[in-house]
């Protein structure tokens, strides 16, 4: 089994005024209360304890790394060791109403095959990842002719666990090309701000530092 | 008492390796002719006793029960000493005041299983018809059986649901039988270092330790009561082989290396001149001093003929349909009895089936035993899973 560092910008890079990370929390807004989750790449179950708090859920997580599983079973919650690209065929269909992939798409190797399964497992999911097209990453690569090395994205192109990363509107076509329904979509600039829906995509695609996603089959 | 029955008892308790068999020290529940124990094997067992002990109290609503489920030769000493070898419970770092299963909050029940030689009804017990012991009379028991007999001595407290059932090992295997033939009944259940079924190989190497007693002329075809003898040489070897497959080769190497054992150099003997064969040699003479011979043949048997899939069309998943238990498994890195794979094989049957399950595997190199050993990382899951099955029971003060 490979061993990965953590794909996901850690909680002082992207935090807001309440302590948790902005997608965290326009994550936990999207979801019912009271609803079945699970959250594949949980990591040491930051969202999993934010979406029970606050959202009163049932859920469920799945994460590759060990040391994250140990952590969050010790504190109380339900999260299996597994890999987002191998486990989630043992997973029925519709078994949860929401299956969430935060920060965790652009580390998978066979991104495609993850968000169709996402679908089959859940009733609706919900997508967060960083926005490739962002404005400061055109600007490294153009003017700098380096890859991109971001707060947010902090690790060279050799040791990034981040394999397969996208843009908004390649995240959309993706979607289409699956036939997926885009419920919601968000995205958050870089000052952590949650940018207006009446903006065109391109708008977003060139400033959006993050994006949520909620699709439906 | 006669001085020829005294004599008999005598003899039956020198052979047993312990009186515990006749006259436990512990609380003993008895099952009379009219509540038999329908075993696997198609017979009744009647009348049984189950030797137990509990720590803690039962709270007023009986929602806060927690049976422990012991291993291969354990017995239902997990967190008081043992009146055989007086050494602490076998799991007295993880059961106590303020530990991980806390008995300051939960009652906890340990019971002697069936087919053991620590009070509950085994082989060298007394069989009623002839007023001799069992011996290969009693009838083949399973997990299931075992955990059945538990069942009874359950309702004897009139609990209703199990806020948790925890084990190891062959423990393990009884937690996920009753979490299968008890389903409404577990509230959370917690199987260590186990597997849904007992691999080839596993099968293999408790045949071997079968044979090596079977092998001991003073082993008698399972009648070696009656004979005044024991086989201890058989069991001790029996002993030894079961014991390399609990640790690990690394933790071998580590403790014990080539090492010599109170020489300087090889002395061209069978003596046992590296320190491992001093150890294993050891372990295999204190074993014999507790457990009766027969009872590992049936405790051994007991764990080959375990494959809860086997019931389910082959398919594990199916036995879990439905299951509203709390499940968290906890399998040990270097564990080559138990691997990882074969929690792993519970965890997907568990999400196939929907179920709420938690999964960790602690980093060790101590082998199928780590269990029974102090390793932080173990505790805290343990701790943080039960903690939370508590809130969500309503436990939690």
């Amino acid at each position: 089994m490979s061993v990965h560092s953590d794909p996901r910008p850690t909680s002082e890079t992207v935090a807001s005024g309440a302590g948790t990370r902005v997608d965290l929390d326009i994550i936990a807004d999207l979801v019912a209360p009271g609803s079945r989750v699970l959250d594949v790449g949980c990591g040491d179950g930051a969202l999993l304890e934010l979406l029970q708090r606050r959202r009163q859920v049932d859920g469920r997580g799945v994460e590759l790394s060990q040391a994250g599983v140990n952590e969050c079973v010790a504190r109380g919650l339900s999260v299996i060791q597994g890999d987002a690209d191998r486990d989630l065929v043992h997973y029925p269909d519709d078994s949860f109403d929401y299956v969430i992939l935060s920060q965790t798409i652009q580390a998978t190797r066979n991104p495609k095959t993850v968000l169709a399964e996402l679908l089959r497992i859940g009733k609706r999911a919900i997508v967060s990842f960083p926005n490739f097209g962002h404005v400061s990453i055109r600007a490294s690569l153009m003017l700098r002719g380096r890859m991109p090395v971001t707060k947010n994205l902090p690790q060279a192109w050799y040791d990034t666990p981040n394999i397969h990363f996208c843009t908004i509107r390649d995240f959309v076509e993706l979607a289409n090309e699956i036939g997926a329904t885009v419920e919601t979509a968000e995205a958050i600039n870089a000052t952590g701000q949650k940018m207006a829906m009446t903006m065109p995509w391109a708008f977003w695609n060139l400033f959006g530092q993050q994006a949520v996603f909620v699709l439906r089959r | 008492m006669t001085d020829a029955a005294a004599k008999v008892y005598d003899d039956l308790v020198h052979a047993a390796g312990n009186r515990e068999v006749y006259n436990p020290s512990s609380p003993v529940a008895e099952f009379g002719a009219n509540e038999p124990l329908h075993l696997d094997a198609g017979l009744d067992l009647s009348p049984f006793r189950i030797a137990y002990n509990t720590y803690g109290e039962l709270n007023a609503d009986k929602s806060n029960a927690i049976l422990v489920c012991h291993a291969l030769t354990g017995d239902h000493y997990c967190a008081s000493p043992s009146p055989v070898t007086g050494k602490p419970g076998w799991w007295s770092s993880i059961i106590g005041p303020g530990k991980p299963v806390d008995t300051d909050k939960y009652f906890v029940i340990c019971s002697n299983v069936v087919g053991g030689c620590m009070g509950t009804t085994g082989p060298a017990s007394i069989k009623p018809e002839t007023g001799k012991p069992y011996g290969l009379e009693l009838p083949v028991i399973t997990i299931r059986d075992m955990v059945r007999a538990q069942k009874m001595l359950v309702d004897r407290f009139g609990i209703d649901t199990l806020f948790a059932v925890v084990g190891g090992s062959m423990g393990g295997m009884q937690v996920l039988e009753w979490t299968v033939s008890y389903p409404d009944k577990v509230f959370a259940a917690v199987p260590i270092a186990t597997g849904a079924r007992h691999s080839s190989q596993n099968i293999a190497f408790h045949e071997v330790g079968r044979q090596a007693v079977m092998a001991d002329p003073e082993w008698h075809h399972g009648r070696y009561y009656e004979e005044g003898t024991r086989p201890t040489k058989g069991l001790a070897v029996a002993r030894m082989t079961a014991h390399v497959t609990y640790l690990s080769e690394q933790a071998l190497h580590r403790k014990f290396g080539r090492n010599l054992q109170n020489r300087e150099q090889l002395g061209f003997k069978f003596d046992a001149e590296f320190q491992i064969e001093s150890y294993l040699r050891h372990q295999g003479m204190t074993f014999v001093d507790r457990f009766d011979a027969n009872s590992y043949l049936y405790m051994t048997r007991a764990m080959d003929y375990f494959d809860i899939a086997a019931d389910y069309d082959g398919r594990l998943a199916n036995a879990f349909k439905g299951s509203k238990t709390r499940f968290c498994l906890v399998s040990f890195s270097s564990d080559w009895l138990f691997p990882t794979e074969e929690s792993r094989a519970i965890v997907h049957a568990l999400n196939a089936a929907a179920a709420s399950v938690s999964f960790v595997e602690v980093e060790t190199d101590r082998g199928h035993d780590s269990f029974l050993l102090e390793e932080p990382e173990f505790f805290r899951a343990i701790d943080g899973f039960i903690s939370a099955a508590a809130r969500a029971r309503g436990l939690a003060r």
